[in-house]
């Protein structure tokens, strides 16, 4: 990890405070979350206080702070997927595999991302599994999917 | 084999050499005649396009592709596969096209990977399948196919007006070359031989064109807020972050045509003079993104960008930033704190960002699709696009229209046109259904009842009865749709969103949410000042709304409260019943059932009364029971519990 | 220029370049602020300013709008206290409904507000806060419950301390103000200097209270409570107890704190006029050796708890000579049994300060003698009012008292620790007689008086040149600190006050409503220093016999084992 979080920063010289959100992303993408030490690196690097680093991933979607899961599951609620039913998705999720949004399971192979519209409006409500969509669910085919994967393990 | 995806090495020396040197005036004939192969105007081979975007990909494309792939490779054939955008049809997608030499090119629908094969043999055999075929392209020197409609006579076609989506759907997204090839780049041309800076706002103020995110500020008016500002630097912000649920009008604008937002943006930012321009994409959209950089780097190798744009001494490279998701970055004050690397909290204006923005220079933001209209407005001219629309908005206007419609789709309508328009293109509601309303523009927009449906779509033309046109986001409801419940999504998508910066939106917004979540439910308890809340609460919603309006920071407070007033005066009958009646008619309101014994299926075998947590089930053993109503909560454990299918609900 | 405006149908004057606020404030209306802070920049957060402008569709906030030329503006329409009301039942609507057991009661600002506006029914049933009551720090509790989120203790703590502890964290209704990974403040990079307290218009940051613990020991029979009190409690006290805001109420004071059962009353300025004893000789000595240079003042604990945070391999740099409480502390326990014969294990040793970090610093590890801390308990100046009310001490009718011996006479020098650049004139005054063995012609350093900022002093003691640098509020220091790492600004003393003007404007001093307020306490230290008959520490017959009794002379042996500290490296997340 600290090898990525050096390498980053490397590519990013001597940059200024508006390429703290690539930055961010850059290494978020590469790690699969934050953590307290991206946050001392970068903000020595940048030479911003931490907390200014944490109030700002803390205020967008993008940025977490628990690791994914190993299936991350996304759901869209965009207005569209929620009139098709996105909410009881959700309250699935929540309800069985105790995990909100942004959460991941204790056992670590679930995590739940809820997001406002992937833009595939026709055929929700959209689910994707490591970036894989699935169209089309209600509870009852979602616990199919699910148990699939937990029976995986 | 793979689709072919870019231009090759000497295709991109002979464009350089013998088309762009002239984009400026009317080509020469042999430019044009380099042009036409581009165009696929008369195939060698046959060519199969595929659409591909977010929306085909979720719906299988990908797999189509690999079918087609593997369709031509074991069949040995010398075909071409070619990657398009979308039409705009996404309830057919994936959509595949295929061109055969001397015959049009025709498109079918639905073609998923097991339909390819099929397809695929008939085509090749000169048959096109009925049932898949949605149409085929006109052409004065192609033999036509039989019983397939033509493009610009199907209605979904015919009563759009496409201008900005002219090349969606038809050229290939990734590849420069047929952009340039339908007529793309030939506006930078004329712009950067023939017109000043200044010239170019003129003519923009004059073009009357409005801000398409949802303001509808006149964009010459802004643009030359910032050119007269004094600076060394001034920078333009083309917004695509697009965070309004259910809108994707400008991801797939850039998926289908990225070339026409990148000319749109140079010459905008040629326009107010700035050196720098910044796309803020939202990181989700990983397609989109790629997309967006493969254009901007093929526009850089054609010479379209960076240092000394074909030879005019002008200047720009775009950078390309990712939006770490969040709705309240719509704003451009939030925006800009978002790419300075802060919170992307609204900040006070003025100063407006068009004196004081983006690292402190001058800024202006605009968005996709305001940005696209400019490459025609200076191509055909001022008259031209006055033309389109009404007295009072120019143009056209993208909506992507979703939810409970037959079909989902994405289209550019004329202003002016009735919105009924978009309610037909979207083919009605799904048989057997009501058509309820037709939420237009999202969370800062309204539902809009049928009756209002003939108003005419315009910014002024639709305040003038209250309806917002916002940035093109549609949603039909139909009867299935909880006005109460779709309200509270969209306050709770507000409370969640605001930046939480200023009290009444952040407050405000909370509180709207639980009051109506409070109506939405049932009381937890029957004490008599539990009831009193929920009206006092319903008393209090307009004030709030006012103050709301009054008092907010920025534009997402203000119009926060919209769609629940205007919800709250043309559906008052459901508000109402959700409070006094305690019922909800679509049935979406779960906590607000009650349920009931059926008592030929009952058997008695109390599995439901025990499990029951009010205890409001009561009966005999091996007798049928009953609920009490004003003991039930509306939980439904009983149903879940029962093995008989005897309990349901009204 | 000057403008004509129109406010309420009445033409006022107005200037150019001012906001509407000020040119409303300037013509005696008030409008309702909540997140408006003189000394900071304007956010438009809280929107209780707001008034109704002619020609503008929604309510403007007064705060962030400049005037302009004909402008119509009306402040109390009905809209916009409407507004104004809303809003504020906004606020309460997720406020805890317990004004009456709030620290804050009736100093709040929340609380006036509703007040003002007349709110009088609560419209939404409470909800218990998720967060919970922040207890880790021995200086600031925080309660986020109470937090309205105004943003002042952010921006404060941002633009005036460059500290930023706090940040909004999240976003909507789930904001909150938190530290980095939401941490406890006490693990939090937080200096403790308490300005956020002041700024916090509710009780959701406020000092963590020792007032129990001292009662329980005035009541103890058995111990004996001794008490010293800082030098610039008096001079900020007295509007508090309804004595005139521009009197030294030193003696008073020191009746009250009698009348409460302190057996010992002390005064912290004649341990200040030790510490200038000290810091003479220390800075002589560096100088002479010209190593760790320049010295940097360790008299505030906010300020030394900074410097082991961001410039650990700055330390040598410190003083090594501790703060006056400290001093006082360490006297109080090792050199006053001795003289009062008393048990030093009896000794119950409480100060009250003007700041919330000496609550800190009471409880390093270095400030402790056996495990036991040197001072047992700190109270702050609202602590203090608090304490002389629950005594019911009518002040009006008490008269003034000296203070106790060994410790009861304070050169004027010592009572100007309370000031920023107050140390320094101090120790300038020293250090000239010790170097030239004469007193300065003018003790007066009018250079070093209400500095704000940075200022720089030369001084010339004989031969030798002294550079003096004078800092308060850290907002400039990490630019200055940078320079003096690089050397390219060159000094050799630098007195550092965390909080803006020193000690009179501590975090632990009575609330004000503007930064006059805070001026005026300096006046009357400065006034004292014109009347007073001992101007320099060095003339203190007191501390003369201290350094006679037991510590022979500065920088000897004993006083380096008693009032001599030492600095460590803090690993917290900046």
């Amino acid at each position: 990890m600290e090898k990525i979080i050096d390498e980053v920063l490397e590519q990013n010289g001597h940059a200024g405070m508006d390429s703290l959100i690539p930055i961010l992303q850059e290494i978020q993408d590469r790690i699969g979350c934050l953590t307290e030490e991206v946050i001392i690196r970068v903000s020595e690097h940048l030479n911003v206080p931490t907390s200014k680093i944490y109030g700002l991933a803390t205020f967008y979607n993008q940025f977490r702070f628990e690791k994914k899961g190993k299936y991350h599951i996304r759901i869209c609620n965009g207005t569209s997927c929620r009139l098709n039913g996105s909410k009881w998705l959700i309250e699935y999720i929540e309800k069985n595999l105790k995990i909100k949004n942004g959460e991941t399971s204790r056992n670590g192979i679930f995590s739940l991302e809820v997001v406002n519209c992937m833009g595939a409006c026709e055929f929700g409500p959209v689910i994707s599994i490591n970036d894989q969509f699935y169209k089309t669910q209600d509870p009852d085919s979602l616990k199919e999917l699910l148990d699939e994967l937990s029976n995986e393990e | 084999m793979k689709p072919v995806l870019f231009y090759k090495e000497p295709e991109k020396e002979q464009v350089i050499n013998e088309v762009i040197p002239y984009l400026h005036d009317d080509l020469p004939d042999s430019a044009s005649k380099v042009l036409s192969a581009f165009r696929n105007d008369r195939v060698k081979i046959p060519i199969v396009y595929v659409g591909l975007t977010t929306s085909s990909e979720v719906g299988g494309a990908r797999k189509t592709i690999e079918a087609i792939e593997k369709y031509i490779d074991e069949n040995e054939l010398d075909a071409k596969l070619v990657i398009v955008g979308s039409h705009g049809l996404c309830s057919y997608e994936p959509i595949v096209e295929v061109q055969l030499p001397g015959k049009t090119r025709v498109a079918f629908g639905k073609v998923t990977e097991n339909a390819v094969p099929p397809l695929l043999d008939g085509i090749f055999n000169g048959y096109a399948l009925p049932e898949l075929s949605l149409f085929q392209y006109s052409s004065d020197i192609l033999e036509p196919w039989a019983h397939i409609p033509l493009r610009d006579e199907l209605p979904f076609f015919a009563n759009q007006q496409r201008v900005l989506l002219k090349n969606a759907g038809i050229i290939n997204p990734e590849n420069i070359i047929e952009y340039i090839a339908y007529g793309g780049y030939r506006a930078l041309a004329k712009t950067l031989r023939k017109y000043t800076s200044d010239t170019v706002c003129r003519l923009v103020e004059e073009s009357e064109l409005r801000g398409r995110g949802g303001g509808g500020f006149l964009t010459g008016k802004k643009w030359r807020a910032a050119l007269e500002v004094p600076a060394n630097e001034r920078i333009l912000i083309c917004n695509a972050d697009e965070s309004d649920p259910g809108a994707f009008m400008d991801r797939l604008l850039i998926e289908s045509d990225p070339q026409r937002v990148i000319e749109g943006i140079i010459l905008s930012a040629y326009a107010i003079g700035a050196s720098k321009a910044l796309i803020y994409i939202r990181n989700l959209y990983s397609l989109t993104t790629h997309r967006i950089e493969e254009a901007i780097r093929q526009a850089y190798d054609f010479g379209l960008l960076g240092y000394n744009i074909l030879d005019s001494g002008y200047s720009l490279d775009i950078v390309i930033r990712k939006g770490p998701g969040a709705y309240v970055c719509g704003e451009e004050t939030a925006l800009i704190k978002s790419l300075e690397g802060k919170r992307g909290m609204p900040s006070i204006k003025p100063p407006f960002p068009t004196e004081h923005g983006y690292d402190g220079k001058p800024t202006v933001v605009n968005n996709v699709e305001t940005i696209a209209n400019i490459p025609d407005i200076l191509l055909n001219g001022v008259e031209w696009f006055t033309a389109l629309g009404t007295e009072k908005s120019k143009g056209t206007k993208m909506f992507s229209v979703s939810g409970k419609s037959n079909e989902t789709c994405f289209i550019e309508v004329e202003m002016g046109k009735p919105l009924s328009v978009i309610y037909d293109l979207a083919n009605g509601v799904k048989s057997g259904r009501t058509f309820k309303a037709l939420h237009l523009g999202g969370p800062s927009g309204v539902p809009v009842t049928p009756e209002e449906l003939e108003f005419p779509i315009g910014f002024e033309e639709l305040q003038e009865h209250g309806i917002p046109l916002g940035s093109g986001g549609v949603q039909i409801l139909d009867d299935t749709v909880c006005m109460v419940d779709l309200t509270k999504y969209f306050m709770h998508f507000i409370r969640n969103e605001s930046c939480g910066k200023c009290i009444p939106c952040r407050e405000g917004s909370n509180r709207m949410y639980k009051i109506l979540d409070n109506i939405s439910r049932r009381p937890y308890s029957n004490e008599s000042h539990n009831t009193l809340e929920r009206f006092k609460g319903v008393i209090q919603l307009e004030t709030l709304a006012e103050v709301m309006r009054d008092t907010s920071l920025c534009g997402l407070g203000q119009t926060a409260s919209k769609p629940l007033l205007k919800a709250l005066k043309s559906f008052r009958d459901e508000f109402e019943e959700h409070i006094f009646d305690r019922k909800c008619r679509a049935s979406v309101c779960r906590d607000l059932r009650t349920f009931y014994i059926d008592v030929d299926k009952c058997t008695g075998c109390t599995a439901c009364a025990r499990k029951c947590p009010t205890k409001a089930i009561f009966g005999t053993p091996r007798s049928p029971y009953f609920v009490v109503e004003e003991k039930c909560i509306g939980c439904g454990i009983c149903m879940d519990t029962c093995k008989f299918s005897a309990v349901y609900f009204k | 220029m000057n403008y004509t405006i129109e406010v309420n149908n009445r033409k006022i004057e107005a200037r150019k370049g001012d906001t509407i606020l000020e040119t409303l404030k300037r013509n005696g209306i008030k409008v309702p602020t909540l997140c408006n802070m003189e000394t900071l920049s304007p956010t438009g957060a809280c929107r209780l300013c707001v008034v109704e402008v002619e020609g503008r569709e929604n309510l403007v906030t007064s705060c962030s709008h400049f005037v302009e030329p004909d402008m119509k503006i009306k402040t109390h329409s009905t809209r916009v206290v409407r507004a104004r009301k809303a809003l504020v039942e906004l606020l309460l609507a997720n406020h805890p409904d317990d004004c009456l057991y709030c620290e804050r009661n009736g100093e709040c600002e929340l609380q006036n507000l509703a007040a003002e506006l007349q709110v009088r029914e609560r419209k939404v049933q409470h909800k218990s806060f998720g967060q919970k009551l922040d207890l880790s720090s021995p200086g600031i509790v925080r309660d986020p419950a109470k937090c309205i989120l105004c943003g002042r203790c952010i921006r404060i703590c941002d633009e005036v301390q460059s500290v930023s502890t706090f940040e909004f964290v999240k976003r909507g209704c789930n904001m909150y103000v938190g530290t980095t990974m939401s941490r406890d403040l006490n693990f939090s990079n937080c200096i403790f200097c308490g300005q956020c307290v002041l700024a916090c218009p509710t009780g959701a940051l406020r000092e963590r209270s020792n007032v129990e613990e001292v009662m329980d020991a005035l009541s103890n029979s058995t111990l004996i409570p001794i008490v010293q009190v800082a030098p610039s409690i008096s001079v900020s006290i007295a509007a508090e107890l309804g004595l005139k805001a521009t009197k030294d109420v030193n003696g008073v004071l020191f009746a009250a704190l009698r009348k409460m059962g302190f057996k010992y009353i002390f005064d912290s300025a004649t341990a200040a006029d030790i510490a200038i004893m000290e810091i003479v000789q220390e800075l002589i000595s560096r100088k002479e050796k010209s190593t760790d240079l320049p010295m940097l003042s360790s008299c505030c604990p906010a300020w030394v708890k900074f410097v082991e945070q961001y410039y650990p391999e700055q330390l040598s740099w410190l003083s090594t000579v501790k703060s006056p409480q400290q001093i006082m502390g360490s006297l109080i326990k090792a050199y006053f049994p001795g003289i009062g014969n008393i048990n030093p294990s009896n000794i119950y040793s409480v100060s009250v300060m003007p700041c919330l970090a000496k609550k800190f610093e009471a409880r390093r590890e270095e400030m402790t003698t056996k495990g036991v801390s040197d001072v047992d308990s700190v109270i702050s100046t609202r602590e203090l009012v608090k304490m002389i009310n629950l005594y019911g001490i009518d002040i009006a009718s008490i008269d003034s008292q000296q203070a106790d011996p060994p410790f009861s006479i304070r050169s004027s020098a010592g009572k100007l620790f309370g000031v920023a650049g107050g140390s320094s004139e101090a120790v300038a005054r020293t250090l000239n007689f010790k170097i030239t063995g004469k007193d300065l012609h003018n003790v007066r350093i009018s250079e070093l008086r209400s500095v704000n900022g940075v200022k720089e002093f030369k001084f010339k003691a004989g031969k030798q040149e002294f550079t003096f640098l004078v800092v308060n509020g850290l907002k400039n220091i990490h630019d200055l600190m940078k320079e003096l790492i690089a050397g390219s600004v060159k000094a050799d003393y630098v007195e550092v006050m965390a909080c803006p003007g020193g000690c009179v404007n501590g975090g632990g001093q009575p609330f004000v409503a503007s930064t006059k307020d805070v001026k005026l306490r300096a006046k009357v230290i400065y006034d004292i220093d014109e009347t007073n008959a001992i101007k320099c520490a060095h003339k203190n017959p007191q501390v003369i016999e201290v350094y006679t009794n037991q510590l022979e002379e500065p920088g000897s042996e004993k006083s380096i084992k008693l009032l001599h500290t030492r600095f460590s490296k803090r690993e917290v997340l900046l």
